[in-house]
């Protein structure tokens, strides 16, 4: 009875407060929960307190090998399973993770988490997350995917293929907003974004895309965002490549020159071999079919609804086509999400099959016009042919996003096509 | 109705923040003491800016290699260990194919070295060592990729000096690219009006 008066008292001030802007309702409201909090005042237990999924649901991550455990018994690298998705948000769960090796992920108390705004700035300034929760939030739509998201032959399912990639609904601070409080200084052009793990992981990224969208994020999904995600604090930057995207964000720097930090001189360059030449951080338009996809099997000719994701850094995903005869002609499919930009998409199209053996493929037109190449345009970009691709122990920089066919024998089994 | 009623208290809003674009509007947060501000960048950029005063060389450098663990992951001479490879192999610069992309020498800047050595090693004590083992390992590294001298001394002002082998190799990135909106670098933007031919 006690610590409920307080609680009771406050909500009653916030509801006057709040009758500035709403006139009526203010009180009742405020009746209201007080009765209704009662019943909720013991902390519920187990699965009443914090809910989990059917015990027949057993859609996991997976980390393949040569992605984890890596030599230092560390997952560095877990895939989402595409194949089992639904919709367009990914749960926190099963987000896919990235992490270069040898670091933990670190446990950070939000309470004593810092983020610092200095370089060249009028006011340099320190929030906590407190402070941070004080400002508007906005609430997007984004997803991430990382620059290792790769499809080779030998992928035997979407997930494996495709699995780096995910997409959330992301709440925090518009990062322009922050950068506004401190005052940019004229000349500056660049930002450094600094993680807070074990090696301070730091990405230089344009000033320009900070001031556009960038995200100071502390939510994801309606709650927290996850300790493999960044809690309690991470970078949004939609549509660039996923190390951009700084977890357990702790300091932004405003300077005006390019840092070549280790993430930007070393193994994300070109593909020239004596070429250093950073990353372009923009993804193009992408997009894959989800179902039917690799180790899956038709049961017998007949309907089916193709469905997949599509996605570009470009903005909004404006067209998908799905192709059931090896891309010689494509047929529109709808779009049945809500469409945000820099997203997650899902597509789905009606179709049957003969029971003959076909190639399923699925492209996808962003906002810009920007048209999902296929695997030999891809290569075309960076000087190779597609087999080299594949065959070269070099790592072509920047995003893939070749069209991932999808081959159907006579007995429905599904097969990764690039093979 | 109810539309209106909303929409001018928010038109307000924007015309203030407009009038006030420089200047902070939310005073929240605290300003940073000079102390902490130094104690939290720790970024180096190549042209030297944030490097600390301090000096060291590769013999002192070799003994830091083994006595800090280095040793541990990245091999006995720097290759061979667990953890990527830090003296160079044949691949390191080819005229053609596979680049080992061996950090030491794919770097166009040395700063890059000194920056990931101090924020990022040794593995779970990252941020212990003092300035001046950051010069004497990054002098050692340097050293065992044929670029400096055992006995060379680096400092903030002769790190900068070291001819990195692939400086010529380093495209900088042209941040008018970067506009909000731009497509990517490569890509295919069909032409509608061909299209429908």
């Amino acid at each position: 009875m006690d610590d409920r008066e307080p609680n009771r008292r406050r909500f009653i001030k916030k509801g006057v407060a709040l009758a500035g802007w709403v006139a009526a309702g203010g009180t009742g409201f405020a009746k209201g929960q007080t009765a209704s909090s009662a019943a909720s005042e013991t902390p519920a237990k187990d699965l009443d307190a914090y809910g989990e999924r059917s015990h027949y649901v057993t859609s996991a991550r997976i980390f393949p090998p040569p992605w984890g455990p890596d030599p230092f018994g560390l997952t560095s690298h877990l895939f989402t399973p595409l194949q089992d998705s639904v919709g367009i948000i990914t749960p926190a769960s099963l987000h896919y993770t990235m992490a270069h090796k040898g670091f933990y992920v670190p446990d950070i108390n939000p309470a004593q988490h810092r983020l610092m705004i200095h370089g060249m700035v009028d006011h340099p300034l320190i929030f906590t997350m407190d402070d941070l929760k004080r400002f508007p939030s906005v609430t997007r739509v984004h997803y991430l995917e990382c620059n290792g998201n790769k499809a080779r032959p030998d992928h035997k399912t979407v997930q494996r293929a495709c699995g780096l990639t995910s997409c959330s609904a992301w709440t925090g601070v518009p990062l322009s907003l922050l950068l506004k409080e401190a005052g940019v200084h004229n000349g500056a052009n660049w930002i450094v974004a600094e993680g807070v793990e074990d090696n301070k992981g730091s990405m230089t990224l344009p000033l320009a895309k900070a001031m556009d969208d960038m995200l100071v994020a502390y939510g994801q999904n309606g709650e927290p965002v996850r300790p493999q995600n960044g809690f309690p604090l991470r970078l949004l930057v939609p549509g660039f490549e996923g190390l951009c995207n700084v977890k357990w964000l702790r300091r932004i720097k405003v300077v005006d020159e390019f840092y070549g930090t280790y993430n930007e001189m070393d193994r994300y360059t070109s593909v020239d071999p004596k070429t250093v030449k950073p990353l372009p951080f923009l993804q193009g338009p992408k997009s894959v079919i989800t179902f039917p996809s690799g180790s899956q099997k038709l049961p017998e000719r007949g309907h089916y609804q193709v469905t997949g994701l599509a996605w570009s850094g470009g903005g909004a995903i404006r067209r998908v086509e799905v192709s059931a005869d090896g891309g010689h002609s494509w047929k529109d499919a709808d779009l049945q999400s809500s469409v945000h930009r820099m997203a997650h998409t899902r597509f789905g199209i009606d179709w049957v099959w003969s029971g003959e053996e076909c190639v399923l493929m699925s492209r996808c037109t962003d906002e810009l016009g920007q048209l999902q190449p296929t695997l030999t345009e891809f290569a075309r970009f960076l000087h190779q042919t597609p087999i080299d691709l594949f065959t070269k122990a070099m790592v072509p920089n920047g995003h893939n996003n070749y069209i991932l066919p999808w081959k159907i024998d006579p007995d429905g089994n599904v097969q990764n096509g690039l093979a | 109705m109810a539309w209106r009623s909303l929409l001018v208290p928010a038109m307000i809003l924007a015309a203030s923040a407009a009038a006030s674009a420089q200047a902070p509007d939310y005073n929240l947060g605290r300003k940073p003491t000079d102390e902490e501000i130094r104690a939290w960048d720790i970024s180096v950029a190549p042209d030297g800016k944030g490097l600390p005063a301090g000096s060291g060389t590769a013999v002192e450098g070799a003994k830091l290699y083994v006595r800090k663990g280095c040793v541990i992951c990245h091999g006995p001479d720097g290759r061979g260990g667990l953890a990527p490879n830090l003296a160079k192999g044949k691949d390191a610069l080819p005229a053609s194919g596979h680049a080992e992309k061996n950090i030491v020498v794919f770097s166009p800047f040395a700063t890059t070295l000194w920056d990931f050595i101090s924020r990022a090693m040794p593995l779970q004590r990252a941020g212990t060592l003092k300035p001046d083992e950051v010069y004497a390992l990054t002098a050692y590294l340097l050293y065992k990729n044929d670029i400096i001298q055992e006995n060379d001394v680096l400092d903030a002002q002769t790190l900068l000096k070291v001819k990195m082998p692939n400086r010529e190799g380093f495209i900088p990135p042209d941040i008018s690219q970067y506009k909000p909106g731009s497509p990517m670098p490569f890509t295919i933007i069909p032409d509608p009006a061909a299209e429908k031919k």
